[in-house]
């Protein structure tokens, strides 16, 4: 019951938002709404967390009501470890986004309501996604995302946003449609051979001959790769990323593209092993062309918020990396590095729409110096900057170095030229960071102002989480690691163990140096 | 009973030849009842014929349909008219690309 | 006691931190807080070290483990910290030089409105550093490691309006990270081969892995070595870090972080024990290292770049020693500790000098300071004495045993170390002559003053370490201190007694300076650099550091620029132009099908007339088949 509640409570706010009167004064009653609901939904969630039993790995809090009985939908819902970290971080980063988004300026100011409510619609359909048990009900879901976050480009964005807005629905529909095929055809299978279900436990004991389950493994794939952009299908991710405001970025990139990684896990690993084994070589290849594609691209950028896209292509092939890599300490890394990339990027989108705001373009060439005349925000954006480069003490260090160490174990090169990426990161983040914050102040900038208060009360949650997790990952890892151990055994996969095994014994670790 | 056939074939080639051929609004309206009116007869006729109502059922769909086609289509024709000071079906192709 | 080592680290990174976030109230008091912080930091460590000495030698490694850091399937990496006998010399080295810089930095920023951030960044650096060589795990070293390349770039780019500096500060951390990508994947080999990454752990399981692994780690770790290290060939970022204020260039860049690569290596003696290949790799990059760096050092005329040429030549003695196996940690580790205290006193001697002269650093410009920067003069003329190693003088004995060991290993080997010495003598002598003796060559508006008893006193502890910093060899101490950690050493028998061997060592140093007596007193020196095509090729190549940076630039910058570029294009037109490529046909495709839309009701009319037409027909055709 407690997950429905959750769901609901942010979508009941869009429609409070909907139906209270447009104003255009700056002090809106709908901002303080939306936060509200927001703050709430936060609150609910740790609840949730609280109810949460840490140690088992299956799916809790679990509700379940017939829905469509023609065709066997249920509307059932529950979350595991994976989940129930994602939920935590869309809960997280949405207040932090509707309070960041009180400043932005809309093409009409009167539209503040739609704008939150859509906002809020994205965030209960979201943990809607994150908690269904049922894969037509995470169909619907994941689909309905599409129509909060087209409205949030198309209607918000900047002067080419009709454009980026109908690529990212175009681009997302493409991949929806080939799910619904598999979803039809696990229907079409699940009715052979019984009743039909669309429940992940009844779809985990089908029977699939080989080529089907590729087949319909692939129409979830498609659906997911592009999601979580994957190259070649990230196209639409710097467009959209380029014309939204940067509160809408954060929602699409830390939250909605986390549904794709997080469809991959649940569904693809759990609902086809062998068709995810069978299709991991090229999976892993294509992520680690992501992974040097994206950081090389995000170098070559002059708009700070493709740029941001594309780091963010390089850090989704490194989770789908982790994903196919099989092993419990890559998967464990990439759930993680979901929660971590996603507060990372909220502080990255976030601290520079406040820096594009203030100085009307968002070219890097025409920022300089800016460190001078605003230097909380420039150590804001340089810490931001750092966690997306992976620096070790910041959390998303730990999400990469499990990835790469559990993928190192599994193949060597795809581990090396993946750490290559390490190396082009340091390159794309502090290139940004000199052209826009260090030397002397450039002509133009001098209404740079610093942070507000509001600003920074927005970013300050993001940038302690991201410097706690960094030092202390182990309660989120706790949480993850009963299902990462759940998904592994389902596919069937161990981890290779050390060919030189050592027995780490206490005397060892109290000897120190070697003898 | 194949006269009644052959009336109803005959008023309704009439009619699509007229909503074919004729420009002016009101004749295309008046040709298009012309044919609801053949099928009309067509279903009275075949319902006579094999002794059931369904036919005459139809008919009367057919008159009821007819009559609410005639309210909004002379309604249409109207503010047309009004508004562009001509009936001719041919100038009323702005929908054209 | 040894639990709360952790604090070592702690008190400097909570003192840095809460400096950071503190407003501008903090500015009155930061740079003392900062200080006291260190010197706290200092104090503790002093007291952990007597502790450590009071104990018998099986029982001077002390661990402690704070919390669980890492737990993620299989991999398991616990928070925890080693205080032993080469951590310990280590915390005292950083803490105690780190303090003194600490005290001189006072005076030295005094007139900078962002000392209290100056003072953070400081404490950062000392936090960081204290734990990575506190770490008993690799993975906790990579945190101290990641965390001084934090506080350095910070550091090196503090005067972020100059353009130059924030350059530098990107490119030192960036060479950095290519250092880094070793370590990484060091660290992971050793997860997949062991399974763990705790230092005492591998080193220990090493003998029982084949040698390929100890090569490729022993290579792993050595690439991430010459990155912090400034070795050939990530060496090019080192000179250019010079444009941190001065204080971060003698703790940073000549005393504590460049010489983490030597701790590395140190530390890491299991896996070089077990690799000949890696230990001889490790030589060959500390020779030409060694050579290099003199031969930079020779051509500079910015005193400050001189000195980091410098740096690197003494680290390449470091690492030509670590890499000579047991029988060179300890002389490693003992030349780290000198050089640690000269060279830091070299460096602030020259912030004195740079000081009095409204912050000039070419050396053609100075001349004749002597008399006007008395404490300057003689405390950097210890300095001198010592690194070009003048008997008692603490390079001399440190240097002397890593030329010995190294004839020991190997003749040539011992000939490049003997041929370095003589180099450093020359440069030395020549930046000594330029700066403190010669005819003045002052710029106008020039008024050189000794510095302030806050910059002066640091400058006279450092010297009168650097005078007797040989102490420690005395009765072998270091060696054996060190023992159980670096394992026992087979003596090398040298083909002539090690006292002739000093005596040439001393020749060759001799001649050194004379050398460069004989050129930079036999005619005045120009108050210009000469152009590049009046100097002699091997001044050319020093001046432009041996080409590295075009090296780097033609081989890795250049072509990296041109993918990045090109893969731009290829994005927008490639992948993109094929998928707006698809919607671009489809709309082609839409608008021919819109043709027969004429907006004629009768050709709609017909149209439906000739459809249905075709489907009677088509009907009437089924039913009379």
């Amino acid at each position: 019951m407690i997950l429905s509640i959750l769901a609901a409570t942010p979508i009941a706010g869009a429609l409070i938002l909907a139906l209270l009167p447009r104003e255009s004064a700056p002090h809106h009653r709908a901002k303080y709404v939306a936060l509200g609901v927001a703050l709430i939904t936060l609150a609910l969630s740790l609840v949730v967390m609280a109810k949460f039993d840490q140690d088992t790995g299956g799916y809790q809090l679990t509700e379940k009501h017939e829905w469509i009985k023609v065709f066997g939908a249920y509307y059932s819902v529950g979350v595991n470890g994976i989940g129930i970290t994602l939920i935590l971080l869309t809960t997280i980063l949405t207040p932090i986004v509707i309070l960041a988004a009180f400043g932005d300026r809309l093409p009409d100011p009167k539209n503040t309501n739609a704008y939150l409510a859509w906002m809020l619609a994205v965030e209960g359909l979201a943990i809607g996604a994150f908690s269904a048990t049922d894969a037509f009900l995470f169909y619907v879901l994941f689909e309905a995302t599409l129509i909060p976050l087209y409205f949030l480009i198309g209607s918000f964005g900047g002067p080419n946003r009709s454009y980026a807005a109908v690529k990212f629905l175009i681009y997302n529909l493409v991949g929806g449609l080939l799910m619904l095929a598999s979803i039809v055809g696990l229907y079409v299978i699940s009715a052979r051979q019984g009743d039909a279900s669309f429940l992940l436990s009844d779809l985990q004991n089908l029977d699939f001959s080989t080529n089907t389950e590729r087949l319909l493994f692939l129409g979830f794939m498609a659906a997911f790769a592009i999601k979580a952009p994957l190259w070649p299908l990230h196209t639409w991710l710097p467009d959209a990323a380029g014309q939204a405001t940067p509160g809408t970025s954060v929602l699409m990139v830390s939250v909605v593209d986390k549904i794709g990684t997080f469809g991959m896990v649940t569904w693809c690993l759990q609902l086809f092993p062998e068709a995810a084994d069978w299709a991991s070589p090229v999976v892993m290849v294509l992520a680690v062309i992501s992974i040097l594609y994206g950081a090389l691209l995000a170098v070559g950028q002059d708009d700070i918020r493709r740029l941001i896209a594309f780091t963010s292509v390089s850090h989704f092939g490194f989770i789908i990396l982790g994903i196919f890599a099989f092993t419990t300490t890559s998967l464990a890394g990439s759930t993680l590095y979901m929660f971590n990339h996603g507060l990372s990027t909220a502080a990255l989108f976030l601290v520079t729409g406040m820096m594009i705001a203030r100085r009307g373009s968002a070219r890097i060439s025409d920022f300089g110096g800016v460190q001078k005349i605003a230097p909380i925000m420039s150590g804001v954006l340089l810490l931001a900057g750092l966690s997306s480069l992976s620096l070790p003490g910041l959390a998303p260090f730990i999400s990469e170095f499990l990835v790469l160490a559990g993928t190192f174990t599994r193949s060597i090169p795809a581990a090396a030229f993946a750490t290559l990426g390490i190396v082009l990161a340091a390159l794309y983040i502090l290139i940004m960071y000199q052209r826009v914050m260090t030397g002397p102040l450039k002509p133009g900038n001098e209404g740079v102002t610093d942070l507000d208060h509001r600003e920074m009360a927005s970013l300050t949650p993001a940038i302690i989480l991201i410097v706690g997790l960094g030092f202390f990952p182990q309660p989120l890892l706790n949480v993850i690691n009963p299902a990462i151990d759940g998904v592994i055994s389902h596919v069937g996969k161990g981890d290779p163990s050390p060919k030189t095994p050592v027995q780490i014994d206490d005397s060892a670790v109290q000897e120190g140096g070697h003898k | 009973m194949n006269e009644y056939i052959t009336l109803s074939l005959i008023l309704f080639t009439i009619g699509s030849v007229g909503v074919l051929v004729r420009r002016n609004a009101i004749v295309v309206f008046m040709c298009i009842e012309l044919m609801l009116n053949a099928t009309n007869l067509a279903f009275v006729s075949f319902s006579r014929q094999h002794g059931n109502l369904d036919g005459q059922v139809a008919a009367f769909f057919v008159m009821v349909v007819a009559a609410a086609e005639v309210v909004v289509g002379l309604s249409i024709i109207v503010s047309i008219y009004r508004t562009r000071r001509s009936a001719s079906v041919d100038e009323a192709s702005l929908l054209k690309s | 006691m040894f639990d709360l080592q952790w604090l070592l680290i702690a008190i400097p990174l909570a003192s840095g931190l809460g400096l950071l976030v503190w407003g501008k109230e903090g500015d009155r008091f930061g740079h003392l807080i900062g200080t006291a912080a260190s010197s706290l930091s200092f104090i503790f460590g002093v007291v952990l070290f007597a502790a450590l000495l009071g104990k018998d030698a099986e029982h001077r490694s002390e661990s402690t483990e704070l919390f669980t850091w890492i737990d993620a399937g299989s991999f398991h990496v616990d928070m925890g910290f080693t205080f032993d006998q080469l951590s310990g010399l280590f915390v005292l080295l950083i803490t105690g030089v780190g303090t003194l810089i600490h005290i001189y930095s006072i005076g030295y920023m005094a007139h900078d409105e962002r000392r209290r951030r100056f003072f953070a960044f400081l404490n950062i650096f000392i936090a960081s550093m204290l734990a990575l060589v506190l770490a008993s795990d690799y993975l906790v070293l990579f945190l101290g490691w990641e965390g001084v390349g934090l506080a350095s770039y910070l550091l090196i780019g503090f005067w972020q309006h100059k353009d130059s500096a924030s350059a530098a500060a990107k490119k030192a951390f960036v060479v950095n990270r290519v250092g880094d990508l070793g370590m990484a994947l060091g660290i992971m080999l050793m997860f997949a081969e062991f399974g763990t990454s705790s230092i005492s752990a591998v080193n220990g399981a090493i003998t029982g892995a084949s040698g390929t692994i100890a090569t490729t780690l022993g290579l792993l770790l050595l690439l991430g070595a010459c990155g912090k290290s400034a070795q050939v060939p990530l060496q090019s970022w080192l000179l250019d870090a010079m444009e941190g204020p001065t204080p971060v260039s003698a703790l940073i860049h000549a005393a504590t972080m460049v010489t983490a690569g030597v701790y590395l290596v140190v530390r890491s003696n299991g896996i070089f024990d077990a690799s000949e290949a890696a230990r001889t790799a490790v030589i060959i990059v500390g020779l030409v290292t060694l050579l290099a760096g003199a031969w930079i050092g020779c051509a500079k005329d910015d005193i400050k770049k001189a000195l980091a040429g410098s740096t690197m030549s003494q680290i390449g003695y470091m690492m030509l020693a670590a890499g000579l196996g047991p029988a060179g940690y300890a002389f490693a580790i003992f030349h780290l500790i000198t050089h640690g205290f000269f060279k830091a006193n070299m460096f602030l001697g020259a912030g004195s000098v740079m000081h009095g002269m409204n912050d000039d650093v070419e050396m053609r410009h100075y001349g004749g300071l002597r008399t006007f920067m008395p404490v300057t003069f003689a405390t950097f003329g210890i300095g001198y004495l010592a690194i070009i190693g003048v008997p008692p003088f603490a390079g001399f004995w440190s240097k002397d045993k890593i030329i010995e060991t190294a004839f020991g290993e190997n003749f040539w080997v011992g000939m490049g170390a003997l041929l370095g010495a003589g180099v450093t003598a020359f440069y030395m002598t020549r930046l000594m002559i330029m700066t403190f003796l010669s005819e003045k060559r002052w710029r106008e508006d020039v008024h050189p003053h000794e510095s302030p008893r806050v910059m002066t006193w640091p400058l006279v502890a450092l010297a009168a370490l650097s005078a007797v910093g040989g102490i420690l060899l005395l009765g072998d101490w270091i060696t054996e201190w060190l023992e159980p950690v670096t394992g026992h050493a087979e003596h090398h028998e040298l083909a002539i007694p090690a006292i002739v061997l000093t005596l040439i060592i001393t020749a060759v140093v001799v001649v050194g300076v004379a050398a460069a007596a004989f050129f930079y007193s036999r005619e005045p020196i120009a108050a210009e650099m000469p152009a590049d095509s009046s100097v002699s090729i091997f001044a050319r190549a020093g001046r432009h550091e041996l080409y590295g940076n075009e090296l780097n630039d033609a081989v890795v910058v250049r072509p990296t620029r041109h993918l990045t570029r090109f893969l731009v294009w290829f994005d927008g037109k490639g992948v993109d132009g094929f998928v707006t490529g698809v919607a671009d046909r489809l709309g082609d495709t839409s608008q021919f099908l819109r043709k027969p839309q004429t907006g004629y009701v009768r050709s709609y009319a017909l149209t439906m007339f000739g459809g249905v037409a075709v489907l009677v027909l088509a009907l009437l055709a089924v039913t009379l088949a």
